[in-house]
């Protein structure tokens, strides 16, 4: 794991928290939406909190598609789960809001889980399939000459 | 009716969501490590490799699919009920999937994870 790869994790997520967040913010200035009026899905995206929410998710989609490319899902699922933390702990000390007893004990169990999977290894999926990523690779249809520049690029590191 | 109803859109959701989860994984796997190929080949490639890549599709369908479904089922239901419901279900329905779709070695140390994060995710929102 470099320091370039933590920050990746660390953008999935925050920009979850911070996307979902602002979502959430502007949905209830909005109010519900139903089958019979589906205009009211157009109206939803116009509002500012919606708009800025949708950006932010695009953002956490690349930063996740980005950390998929080089761990596990079930690797990258719980080590961006912090991101439920990150919003109880801006809920107290920035809204001021209570946190009960259950939701400090959430976020205990969260904590835990996300130092569980920090300790193992972040790829398995290639090395428990028998074949290794280069294989996979050429399986699924890249070039002799790719394969020969990921060869290289391996050496070198 | 209406828990029929809430209930049955939280399954739609944590369906989508798992589908989705699962199909861009294995995309970007089949992309292969962004970095290396982004200082190698430049920024257009790595972009060029996903758009050309049909998984990457059907999973931005199925997130799609998942987000729209989640919005219909918090106009039904309790938003303290259906958020964190699908959010824990989908940790642990994304655990299984993986393991048999993605070939991931799920080992003990990553079930508890899964497990842990679920039940705090649902504690979070009670």
């Amino acid at each position: 794991m470099t320091f370039r790869k933590y920050l990746v994790l660390a953008g999935v997520t925050v920009f979850a928290a911070a996307g979902d967040s602002m979502l959430s913010h502007g949905m209830k200035q909005t109010g519900s939406i139903s089958i019979q009026h589906l205009q009211s899905v157009i109206l939803a995206v116009l509002n500012p909190w919606v708009a800025v929410g949708i950006v932010l998710l695009l953002a956490f989609f690349a930063s996740y598609m980005n950390a998929l490319s080089w761990a596990d899902l079930t690797y990258v699922l719980p080590a961006t789960s912090l991101g439920y933390v990150l919003l109880a702990l801006v809920a107290k000390f920035a809204l001021h809001e209570q946190i009960s007893l259950m939701r400090w004990l959430g976020i205990v169990l969260i904590s835990g889980g996300v130092g569980f999977v920090a300790g193992g290894e972040a790829l398995t999926s290639h090395g428990h399939q028998g074949g290794s990523p280069l294989a996979k690779r050429g399986n699924d249809g890249a070039s002799e000459a790719d394969m020969a520049s990921v060869i290289s690029s391996g050496v070198e590191r | 009716m209406k828990h029929l109803y809430t209930w049955g859109g939280i399954l739609v959701v944590v369906f989508f969501s798992v589908v989705g989860d699962i199909l861009i994984a294995r995309a970007m796997k089949q992309v292969g490590d962004v970095h290396a190929l982004w200082e190698r080949s430049g920024l257009w490639t790595v972009v060029g490799r996903v758009l050309s890549n049909p998984n990457f599709f059907l999973g931005v369908g199925a997130m799609a699919a998942a987000f729209f479904s989640l919005l219909f089922s918090l106009s039904w239901g309790d938003v303290s009920l259906v958020a964190p419901a699908a959010a824990s279900l989908t940790f642990i329905a994304n655990a299984f999937a993986a393991k048999i779709f993605l070939h991931e070695k799920v080992d003990r140390r990553r079930w508890i994870a899964a497990l842990l994060v679920a039940a705090g995710v649902a504690l979070l929102a009670g």
